[in-house]
């Protein structure tokens, strides 16, 4: 929803929280003597929800992704596909997002990037079905060689798909969900 | 040759994402980009029409996988008048809103809405299964919310959520339609659809048509369910509103309804007096409510209520003539409608208004002579003076009715050319005055915007020629053929290698 | 049968919230609510008496499923609802920014 009066990505990118929730955040900071000389890794351990939680998402975020993955890539075989594996792989994002906050998590995963990875699953899904074209039709399984059934590589040419809507829809509901908290943020702002 | 039918659907669903994933700060690639795209998609529906003259019906397999089982595209003659309508007139569209879309931000998501949406209007069109269509359709639904609120301003943003709930509400009546007719016939594909029933009135198959009644009825915003017209066509931006109102509720509304009704559910008589008496109704509301209304945009979208009603009342005839009449005034309204929204699009980007009451002592006629040309050559042509196109189509449309003994709905349907007449007199009285009281510095519009607006009124002309039997025959012809003899459909399956 | 007519009543409670609720929030659940209604249908017209899950495995006799392919429909139908819930809960996110109200009496700036 970009339009005429709208409040650049940038701004709210590189400034999420409003300066008041800062500042509370900041004599948090300050009553802890001893985190007082200790400065940027501190404040981003500072930001986010509490260690407890922090700790358990280092250790689970890896392995709910590499679930989303092996959805994705078994999508064929076993229940699932792209778009269940696609959403689990965002919830992982989102979970990082939830336990460190959101400043932490887009420093690293700019809205750059999300639009890149929407724009490629996409053009990847239709990359392949336009490839269709070369046996004859369009959307038409280009293998020859289907592989035997129950195998990793089997099923012609849907693996491919399921990889391109993982990309797509994991990072279509990241980027909602990233829009939506964003939003939140240009309240808070109107608040003050 | 049916290797082109899914051109329509790649070629604007490539330039949207092609379109999100390269382009970032130079918006001139995207202008490119999208007229190149909507030029090829015109070029090869003037192609398909002499496909569908010469071959009759065409058939592609999605995949390779033969009818009653995979997805098909089908070609035949309604499908290619209405791709030959959407993709003509997005070009011009495309064409227009290089200039005008300048004065937004983010012009490069506004193309690729606006190629979703007419993937979705193509892809709508051309296709041969139940669900497909459903999945199409919420396509260019969903872009079509999104174009609506993209000024991201109070009204556009109210307008834009009142139209996506009754949307949504209406695509679910839709969805319910096409699960009940799934039980009933076990299958998906539409030709396979109308042979199963073939022809029967059981009563789960009036149900059915009623839901897809409501369903696309509110698409194509027949009066009972208009009331979300009037606010989101013209909060969109001009080239939107005039996608809008030109070409989104004829494909999605009037094509899927007369498709599911006519040739799918086969359910022409029984449907055929509702759909005039709806259709009557359409004609003088939306007339009236657009009488008294000031804001020029608002007042358009009124009479796309009341334009609307005259493609339904000639369609829902049912008679020969009464079909062609029907079919000439969609392409017919499809053209002058999206002029004028263009026109009233053009009076926005040089005044900064479109209250009628405050462009009114601006002089416009000298100020702005282009735009006032083509505006006066759109306005009779809706209001029907005999050169242009709209007087041929509602002529056809009244004569037919007078034919089959409707007096009544002849009689009202030329009330309500008289009053768009007085109303067109209104706006055209009132915007483009020649007194100008007040001294400012006004502008015509720049060079892209000129061009289209020229292209549409000098087709606006072009096509009145279409009464002529030689050209109709070509036109219009096949699509007439296709509702005409409705039952035909359920064999088109036979014709899958009919053309390869 | 019966079945079939809860899910029609649960698709009016959907209707209902749509039509009287004055929360664009609620409005939205509404939709929500109505479209789960739908594919619940779907689903329900699928299924066959004592109807296994349409999962075909290695060493598994291809008998008394029921039927797949609404249940691939209505995949399709979450996904569409997904998208159109999304772009439906930002607009309100939107409007509540330029109004400060979920108050729909309140947001009434077009009218005639």
């Amino acid at each position: 929803m970009a339009g005429s009066k709208e409040v650049e990505w940038g701004d709210i990118w590189h400034n999420p929280l409003g300066g008041k929730e800062r500042k509370m955040l900041e004599q948090k900071n300050n009553n802890t003597s001893e985190q007082k000389n200790k400065n940027t890794l501190e404040q981003t351990e500072s930001k986010g929800m509490s260690l407890i939680v922090k700790t358990i998402t280092r250790l689970t975020v890896g392995l709910i992704l590499l679930y989303g993955i092996y959805i994705v890539l078994h999508g064929h075989i076993s229940p699932g596909g792209g778009f269940a594996g696609g959403v689990i792989i965002a919830l992982s994002f989102i979970h990082l997002m939830l336990a460190f906050g959101k400043e932490e998590v887009l420093k690293r995963f700019s809205s750059e990037y999300i639009t890149f990875f929407e724009g490629l699953g996409a053009t990847l899904f239709l990359g392949i079905a336009i490839l269709g074209f070369l046996a004859g039709y369009f959307f038409l399984d280009f293998f020859v060689d289907k592989g035997a059934p129950f195998n990793l590589f089997s099923a012609g040419n849907i693996p491919l798909y399921n990889i391109a809507i993982g990309i797509k829809v994991s990072s279509g509901l990241f980027a909602i969900f990233v829009f939506l908290v964003l939003l939140r943020v240009i309240k808070d702002k109107d608040k003050q | 040759m049916s290797q082109l039918i899914p051109l329509f659907i790649v070629l604007p669903l490539l330039g949207a994402f092609l379109n999100s994933l390269f382009v970032r700060k130079n918006t001139k690639v995207s202008d490119i980009l999208s007229l190149l795209i909507t030029f090829s998609l015109s070029v090869i529906s003037f192609l398909s029409l002499f496909l569908v003259n010469k071959y009759g019906v065409l058939i592609y397999k999605v995949g390779g996988w033969r009818p009653p089982l995979g997805i098909t595209l089908v070609l035949d003659g309604l499908s290619s008048l209405l791709l030959l309508t959407v993709c003509l007139v997005s070009f011009f569209i495309s064409l227009y809103s290089i200039n005008y879309m300048e004065k937004y931000t983010s012009k490069e998501k506004f193309y690729t809405l606006f190629l979703l949406m007419l993937a979705g209007m193509n892809g709508v069109v051309a296709t041969g299964d139940l669900f497909n269509l459903f999945v199409f359709l919420e396509l260019a639904s969903v872009a079509s919310y999104a174009l609506v609120a993209f000024g991201t301003e109070k009204e556009e943003l109210e307008a834009s959520f009142k139209y996506a709930i009754m949307s949504s509400v209406a695509s679910l009546f839709i969805l319910l339609g096409i699960g009940i007719i799934y039980s009933f016939t076990s299958t998906l594909n539409m030709a396979d659809i109308a042979k199963t029933l073939g022809g029967s009135l059981n009563k789960v198959v009036v149900f059915a048509g009623i839901l897809f009644f409501m369903g696309f009825g509110l698409k194509a915003s027949i009066v009972p369910f208009h009331a979300w017209l009037p606010d989101a066509h013209p909060s969109a931006p001009a080239p939107i509103s005039a996608s809008l109102s030109g070409l989104l509720i004829k494909s999605l509304g009037i094509y899927s309804l007369v498709r599911v009704i006519y040739n799918v559910l086969g359910l022409k008589e029984l449907f055929s007096l509702p759909l005039m008496f709806l259709g009557t109704v359409s004609i003088m509301v939306g007339v009236v409510l657009a009488i008294g209304q000031w804001d020029f945009k608002r007042l358009l979208a009124y009479h796309s209520i009341s334009q609307v009603g005259y493609i339904i009342l000639g369609i829902g005839l049912g008679t020969p003539l009464g079909i062609l009449g029907g079919l000439f005034h969609l392409f017919n309204h499809s053209l002058f409608k999206s002029l004028l929204f263009l026109n009233s699009g053009a009076v926005e980007y040089s005044t900064g208004s479109r209250q009628l009451l405050k462009i009114k002592d601006l002089g416009l006629r000298s100020k702005m002579p282009f735009t006032s040309l083509t505006t006066l050559i759109a306005s009779l042509s809706i209001s029907g003076i005999p050169p242009f196109n709209g007087f041929f189509s509602k002529l056809i449309v009244i004569f037919s009715c007078i034919k089959a003994g409707f007096f009544g709905y002849a009689f009202w349907a030329i009330v309500g050319s008289i009053l768009t007449l007085a109303s067109f007199m209104k706006v055209y009285r009132y915007s483009f005055s020649t007194e100008h009281t007040e001294n400012r510095e006004i502008k015509e519009v720049p060079f892209f915007m000129k061009l289209a607006m020229l292209s549409l009124s000098l087709l606006c002309i072009l096509s009145s020629f279409l009464f002529l039997n030689k050209f109709s025959n070509f036109f219009l012809g096949p699509a007439q053929k296709t509702l005409l003899e409705a039952k035909n459909y359920s064999t088109i399956n036979d014709f899958v290698e009919n053309v390869r | 049968m019966r079945v079939y007519f809860l899910c029609f009543i649960l698709f009016v409670v959907g209707l209902y919230a749509i039509l009287r609720k004055r929360n664009l929030i609620k409005i939205i659940i509404g939709t929500i609510i109505c479209e789960y209604a739908v594919n619940l249908f779907l689903i329900l017209i699928a299924y066959r008496k004592d109807g296994r899950a349409p999962i075909y495995s290695p060493g598994q006799e291809v008998k008394n499923m029921v039927d797949p392919l609404p249940q691939a429909l209505v995949l399709t139908s979450i996904v569409i609802g997904l998208a159109v819930t999304a772009l439906l809960v930002g607009l309100a996110i939107r409007i509540y920014e330029k109004y400060k109200t979920f108050d729909i009496t309140k947001i009434n700036q077009l009218k005639g």
